[in-house]
């Protein structure tokens, strides 16, 4: 009975983990900045690839995670500078704009890191309860989820820098006005929202076979998320990930993966019917 | 100075010249138009590429040995990425803009279902270079790889016996994936085993502990698998790092997706196939082609299967021309009809069977080690593509233009 348990939470961690770390950078990037990045699974893949480049270069697993995300960061704020900032009135364009950047890379990587690459295997570890073997390095991607989720909250909620970063997307000309640098604050948060998706595709390397499109497998849960959530990053990411997490696991373990997905939308479009702000708008207003 | 531009001047009258003679030859017998659809990017360009360079290999081996019927190959590759609707759109373009003398190509069974109404219109012959999951009745086909009567009649008794009678399926979830299961549970019905689970996974999905522990729960004495492509290979990986340790069969591992080379040793320990072709083949023959191939092709990571067929398939093509003297499909046919359309191929002689016109196969039984080392278990010789034939496709007869499968057979006239 306790297997049984263990194996119902094991599950729901394992969904809840993938949901919030694919979603976690899009929340900051789309939910925050309202730019519709289509090359989110780009930055996913870099951070995978840079991960694995280091790894094969001898840097020990959990170091290379944290440069590929900081890999992926820095090159968020390169994009942000030289395309995403022309596009802040002009939402639709930054669609267009970013899925040309994902064509780019992905066919770039194709072409010059070839069509597969080694893997570089799951960290060793795996532990049994009643009939039941689980890898320990999912647990691992359920607390890295749950650092996320806390790290975010201290950044955005706790700091000086999140409360003009909240300032400034709320309404930028008056953050502006009362001295704020807003284009610093919105590279920065982009920085933050690639680095993200550069941790999760670290985070997610060693147990996937890369190829330069894996970015892909990852863009629809994240938006999903994302758009059930709202706007408010705290409040509606989490809570999605949780709901999102709790139906997939149900349907996953009683009808199989292909029920398990088509469920997961299909309550996806009934939540954007009723609430079309997303859980976050419920959220916060009862929080007012 | 002035030597210089003299020797530029020799050199651009001798090319000239070159290509002068060069266009007059050709001139006089227009080279054969290959029309080849492979993907190269997409999810599905790492098993894509080797058939591609496959291609490019028997073009260019070929074209240096004079040719087909005295005329030069030329190689029209398109990409369709992956994507059923551009391999109809890239098929029609070949088929109708470009006049292809001959068609090849196609990775999954989607895609081949997608060009062959096609094709059919048509009198172009087209080859399909993949091992597939079987019963396509259709003159304008040729199919080049392996069929379950070769993959799973040899794999799946062999699993039975050695490893035990329960099987637990996974298998992607699109025509390949269904009807390879129902043919598991076919032959695993007539050995009396149990199929204790089978899960069916859309294609993309890459997270599988939910199946894990399925299949745990199950308590099965091996597995099949069938899954699709990058994301859903990931499998492995996650149940290696779950420690599910069960041994696992499959018509599409090892040899075709060199899953081996790709993973960490020993995510795939403890995998079988049946093959025709796989790179750890060590007989003069085909070390000389893998010389071959590598000398042109040195990043290549693995010779696969599907590479492997879609070289064969060009030569097999340049021998069915060359019989018949003409490149006319009816021609062709005739030819197929004898039964005497046969090839020396790197893993020995294979012969198109003129029932269904697909290809029989010299069949060996791999095994993969925990250090992904391959070893033969067993070597079934060569083996006809019966099943076809069996159950009443006859192609020099009448020609069906349908895919059987054991629940869908043609009707008895």
């Amino acid at each position: 009975m306790s297997a049984e348990l263990f194996s119902l939470f094991y599950q729901f961690a394992d969904v809840f983990a993938f949901l919030i770390l694919s979603a976690a950078g899009l929340a900051i990037v789309f939910g925050m900045m309202g730019v519709i990045n289509m090359a989110h699974g780009e930055f996913i893949m870099c951070g995978a690839y840079v991960t694995v480049g280091l790894v094969n270069l001898g840097v020990p697993l959990a170091i290379a995670q944290i440069l590929a995300a900081l890999t992926a960061g820095l090159i968020g704020v390169l994009v942000e500078f030289l395309v995403v900032r022309r596009f802040y009135k002009r939402p639709l364009d930054s669609l267009l704009a970013t899925w040309g950047l994902s064509l780019i890379v992905t066919q770039s990587m194709l072409l010059i890191v070839g069509s597969a690459v080694r893997g570089i295997g799951t960290p060793e570890g795996s532990f049994a309860i009643g009939g039941y073997t689980f890898s320990t390095y999912r647990l691992v991607l359920f607390g890295c989820a749950v650092a996320v989720l806390a790290g975010l909250y201290i950044i955005f909620m706790k700091t000086r820098f999140g409360v003009i970063a909240r300032a400034t997307m709320q309404n930028a000309a008056m953050a502006k006005a009362l001295g704020a640098r807003t284009g610093r604050i919105y590279a920065i948060s982009f920085g933050i929202g690639t680095g993200l998706a550069g941790l999760c595709g670290a985070l997610y390397a060693p147990t996937m076979t890369l190829i330069p499109t894996m970015g892909a497998t990852f863009v629809v849960e994240s938006f999903v998320t994302v758009v059930i959530g709202g706007a408010n990053v705290l409040l509606g990411t989490a809570p999605a990930a949780v709901f999102l997490a709790m139906i997939r696991m149900a349907l996953n373990a009683s009808y199989g993966q292909i029920i398990g997905q088509i469920g997961m939308l299909v309550a996806v479009i009934l939540i954007i019917r009723v609430l079309p702000e997303g859980l976050s708008s419920v959220l916060v207003r009862r929080g007012r | 100075m002035n030597s210089g531009r003299k020797l530029r001047m020799v050199l651009l009258g001798a090319m000239l010249g070159t290509a002068a003679s060069m266009n007059l030859a050709s001139a006089a017998e227009p080279p054969l138009k290959v029309g080849l659809l492979e993907d190269v990017s997409g999810d599905l360009a790492f098993m894509g590429m080797p058939k591609l360079h496959g291609s490019q290999l028997a073009v260019e081996e070929i074209n240096k040995s004079g040719g087909i019927l005295g005329r030069q190959i030329e190689l029209i590759h398109l990409d369709p990425q992956g994507d059923n609707a551009r391999y109809q759109e890239f098929g029609r373009r070949l088929l109708n803009r470009d006049k292809v003398d001959v068609l090849i190509g196609g990775i999954t069974s989607a895609s081949r279902e997608a060009l062959r109404p096609i094709v059919d219109r048509t009198t172009t012959p087209y080859f399909y270079t993949n091992q597939y999951e079987g019963g396509v009745c259709d003159a304008s086909m040729i199919s080049m790889g392996a069929v379950p009567e070769q993959q799973f009649s040899t794999l799946i008794p062999w699993m039975v016996e050695k490893f035990g009678k329960k099987v637990y399926v996974i298998a992607a979830d699109y025509n390949f994936g269904q009807i390879s299961a129902e043919w598991n549970r076919k032959i695993m019905k007539d050995l009396g085993g149990e199929v204790v689970g089978e899960e069916f996974i859309p294609l993309g999905v890459s997270q599988f502990a939910q199946t894990i522990q399925n299949i745990q729960k199950a308590k099965p004495d091996w597995l099949l698998t069938i899954n699709v492509g990058a994301a859903q290979d990931s499998f492995f990986e996650q149940a290696a790092a779950a420690n599910l340790n069960l041994p696992m069969g499959s018509s599409i591992k090892v040899m075709l997706g060199f899953e081996h080379k790709r993973f960490k040793p020993p995510a795939l320990n403890n995998m079988h196939a049946t093959a025709n072709w796989f790179e750890e083949i060590d007989t003069p023959e085909a070390t000389e082609f893998k010389k071959r191939w590598h000398a042109k092709f040195p990043d290549e990571l693995y010779i696969n299967d599907m590479g492997y067929n879609a070289y064969n398939a060009l030569y097999m093509y340049k021998a069915l021309v060359e019989k018949a003297k003409s490149i006319k499909l009816e021609d062709m046919r005739k030819v197929i009809a004898t039964g005497d359309a046969c090839i020396d191929a790197p893993e020995g002689k294979v012969c198109i069977d003129p029932k269904s016109q697909h290809t029989s196969h010299r069949m060996r039984l791999i095994s993969v080690g925990p250090k992904h080392e391959v070893k033969v278990e067993k070597d079934y010789g060569t083996i006809q593509p019966y099943w076809l034939g069996e159950i009443g496709c006859d192609l020099t007869k009448k020609n069906d233009k349908d895919q059987y499968t054991p629940s869908h057979l043609p009707n008895k006239s």
